[in-house]
């Protein structure tokens, strides 16, 4: 049984008539990859319609399609090299059309974008450039179709190659490869073109078989987004698709947003033959818990460690498919893996024309096809990822009067609105970190952090001055720079919580909020210190905290679960 | 996880975000080797239970062994079976003499209208995939049907990330696709695979075998060796006819298929 090879999903995009179809139709006639009754059907629609035979007609199904000489709808065809498995994706160039486009690309791991070598970059180009970094694809080829129209010029070639790379450059993709050929006359598809001697790059399907396939990342992370809640028979069971990360039985789980704990009893089956004491990522699985609380769909499972953020409001950079436009206040049903919620765009930060890159201000919407970065409110917390970390809950649509109006993907996240954790006096409040645990994840291969408690120390009380990555002297002072706070512990009990300005340094140690120790021993230093944090910008801390912190004066790294 | 793995996985994903989206929820099985690799999907997805209705539309000129198939495979499996014929059509003699696309239209089409209406279906499960034909290549996941039961396939809803259309009209309804990446090939070898039953038409005998089933007059044989799952596989791994050269309504006209997929045909 063959089934471990690999299968690529590949979209091809790029301006309306620049050739994608037919870049295609060309790749799947020479490599023999089509059934006879495909081809036969193409030649005698060429025949009735007394045209030449198309290439693109063996994609475009639709007679509307055939009869205009466009694509308008995105088509998934399968094709085999001797390599591996694809899914080729045809993508609509047309700008009526970029739903469409969007609805096939989403679907890529790897891109090639066509450009008409007779008519260059152009709007469509640029804009389907542009969506294929928004969707996270990273892999990119540009064709430089029908370079029979331009003479097999090399010049023409490197012109393109210069705008294109100029264009990508901002948007952070870098063209793997510049393929020059002519999908109508064959050239540099499958066989190298004597016509494009002074090229010595791939052909289009040497890049083809160029592109790396990803496995799936980040298997630290566990992610189960809950789909439903079964109970057909004695078993209580909830379903879902692991998008990240391994489960197994017995394994100690999260459950969000709420954060319930309980420990996985079993994993649920129909075929014996399926019965497995571990799940891994993208396998749509069921699972008995210990604890049987009450779930419902849209809650994320996580492990204790790792676990996703919640909020009510985040960033996001969003395209806006929708015919009206994109307003402040207007409110949307917001889908999130399997979370629904309403939610309400709470600013528009900018508008970007995606064909230019010009950007604008917010204040007359986001028109169809624009892209923009906006703050998005929900009614009530969703669970999520920034895009990098997690892309299954790190993307959304937003959904209006029935359908899918725009995408986005999680950039920012406003800060969570989470138990206050730190040191109360009076009217006075300083919030500080520095009871948190860090620790380093093997898997991970970084350091993180775990929440600590809750909670608020009032003046009088004890502070934990020793946990497992921390231990504090008893005599010690916190500087609290953003908030310009200072608290003292003595006999590690909070003793007095007092405004900066107020603050003298006594010769006791000093550290900032999150336990980091200030390099100082005398009162010029603490000025000088204290005039650096007031003058300096945030985009100086990483600068400030190399020239005045010390990491590990009271702190330590252990490895997770360990120590 | 393999290629085989990766599409249960998605099939089974479908299949629960449409038991826990859509209203009320049916499956359309044809007695062929698709839908009935989605029934086996469906007992996958909800741990040996069948929570909706599965409904055959018989025109009764379907080829006979079909039908002690499906009452036997319903009655093994405790199916909630739902057979549907439209009467009207045959008592007014519709049949394959008033021409394939009519016959279609009629006892399919029509057929498939008239039991959405009576039962008030929101969601039909529907076994089509993209590698059949063309207009089938260009289908969402979950692709909406209006009032008429009509696609309106030149002005698609975006569905990207598996966030599937779930919102609609009332008297709208979703059919919801579950193998609409799977291949001919992969289905085959994930009945291999599974050691799943089957019904024995499409293994060969006296020199031929169905690649496809239909209604007996419409569909054709194919000259064939291949009398066990293992042999189909190789025989389909050699191939470059299509797997519905055998299907005559397909062959009407160059855009048969998308016209009564328009109209509301499977």
């Amino acid at each position: 049984m063959e089934t471990s090879r690999d299968i690529l999903k590949i979209v091809v995009a790029g301006h309306v008539d620049h050739g994608k179809s037919t870049v295609i139709g060309r790749l799947l006639y020479d490599a023999d990859a089509l059934p006879q009754g495909v081809i036969d059907k193409v030649r005698r629609i060429a025949g009735e319609t007394g045209k030449a035979f198309e290439f693109a007609y063996l994609l475009d199904a639709f007679e509307e399609e055939q009869k205009q000489g466009i694509t308008i709808d995105t088509t998934q065809l399968q094709f085999h090299t001797a390599k591996r498995d694809y899914v080729i994706i045809d993508a609509p160039g047309h700008k009526e059309f970029l739903k469409n486009m969007i609805s096939g690309a989403a679907d890529a791991e790897a891109a090639f974008l066509v450009i008409d070598a007779a008519r260059g970059v152009e709007e469509q180009s640029k804009r389907h450039a542009y969506m294929l970094s928004l969707l996270g694809i990273k892999q990119v080829c540009v064709i430089v179709n029908k370079m029979d129209l331009a003479a097999y010029a090399a010049r023409v070639y490197r012109r393109i190659s210069r705008d294109m790379d100029a264009f990508l450059e901002p948007l952070g993709l870098k063209a793997r490869a510049y393929i020059p050929l002519s999908a109508l006359k064959g050239d540099n598809v499958l066989r190298r073109s004597d016509n494009l001697d002074w090229y010595d790059g791939h052909t289009l399907i040497q890049a083809l078989d160029a592109f790396v396939k990803e496995g799936r990342h980040g298997e630290s992370r566990l992610r189960l987004p809950v789909q439903d809640v079964y109970k057909f028979d004695d078993r209580r069971i909830i379903a879902g698709r692991l998008e990240m990360g391994r489960l197994k039985e017995g394994d100690a789980i999260v459950i969000h947003p709420g954060g319930k704990k309980t420990t996985v009893r079993a994993l649920a089956y129909w075929l014996e033959k399926d019965r497995a004491a571990e799940a891994g990522p993208g396998q749509s699985i069921g699972l008995i818990l210990e604890d049987e609380f009450f779930n419902r769909r849209g809650e994320v499972i996580s492990h204790e460690t790792a676990p996703p953020l919640t909020t009510r409001s985040f960033q996001a950079s969003l395209f806006w498919m929708g015919q009206s436009r994109l307003r402040v206040g207007q409110k949307y049903k917001l889908k999130i893996a399997t979370q629904e919620t309403e939610a309400e765009i709470g600013e528009i930060i900018r508008v970007i024309d995606a064909s230019t890159l010009a950007a604008g201000p917010g204040a007359e919407g986001v028109k169809l096809n624009d892209v923009a970065e906006v703050i998005i409110k929900a009614r009530e917390a969703v669970v999520l990822d920034l895009f990098v970390n997690c892309p299954a809950t790190g993307r959304f649509v937003l959904v209006d009067d029935y359908n899918v109006v725009g995408g986005g993907i999680v950039t920012g996240v406003e800060a969570a609105p989470e138990a206050f954790r730190g040191f109360v006096s009076g009217d006075m409040k300083v919030g500080c970190d520095l009871f948190e645990e860090y620790y380093y994840s093997v898997e991970d291969q970084a350091v993180n952090k775990l929440p600590g408690p809750g909670l608020t120390y009032t003046v009088g009380e004890a502070v934990p001055l020793a946990g497992k990555s921390f231990s504090y002297p008893e005599f010690f002072d916190i500087a609290a720079f953003r908030e310009k706070m200072v608290v003292k512990i003595r006999a590690g009990l909070t003793a007095e919580v007092l405004p900066l300005e107020e603050y003298r340094y006594g010769g006791l140690p000093v550290v900032d909020g999150r336990g980091f120790a200030f390099r100082i021993s005398s009162c010029a230093q603490w000025a000088a210190c204290a005039h650096d944090y007031a003058a300096a910008t945030v985009a100086d801390e990483a600068a400030l905290s190399a020239k005045w912190l010390d990491f590990s004066a009271y702190r330590t790294i252990p490895f997770a679960g360990g120590a | 996880m393999n290629h085989l793995d990766m599409l249960e996985a998605q099939s089974v994903f479908i299949l629960r975000e449409a038991y826990k989206k859509l209203g009320k929820l049916g499956m359309l099985w044809s007695i062929g080797k698709d839908s009935t690799v989605m029934l086996w999907l469906a007992k996958k997805a909800f741990f040996g239970h069948c929570p909706f209705p599965f409904i055959h539309v018989d025109t009764t000129y379907k080829i006979p062994e079909m039908i002690a198939y499906r009452d036997k495979t319903a009655a093994d499996l405790g199916l909630d079976l739902i057979v549907y014929s439209n009467r009207e059509a045959l008592a007014a003699g519709l049949g394959p003499a008033s021409g394939r696309l009519v016959c279609c239209q009629a006892l399919k089409t029509e057929a498939l209208q008239q039991m959405t209406r009576q039962y008030a279906f929101d969601g039909l499960i529907v076994g089509v995939r993209r590698d059949e034909e063309g207009s089938r290549s260009k289908e969402r996941v979950f692709s909406e049907r209006n009032a008429q039961d009509q696609w309106d396939y030149a002005n698609q809803p975006p569905e990207l990330w598996d966030q599937f259309k779930t919102d609609f009209p009332k008297g709208h309804h979703i059919r919801v696709h579950p193998l609409l990446q799977w291949n001919e090939l992969d289905v085959w070898r994930y009945i291999e695979r599974e050691n799943m039953p089957i019904i024995d038409l499409y293994f060969a005998r006296d020199g031929e075998r169905y690649r496809s089933l239909g209604c007996a007059p419409c569909t054709g044989k194919i000259a064939s060796k291949a009398a066990t799952v293992a042999e189909i596989i190789v025989e389909l791994e050699k191939t470059s006819v299509a797997e519905r050269a055998g299907r005559a309504q397909d062959q009407e006209d160059s855009y048969a298929m998308q016209k009564l997929r328009k109209a509301g045909y499977m």
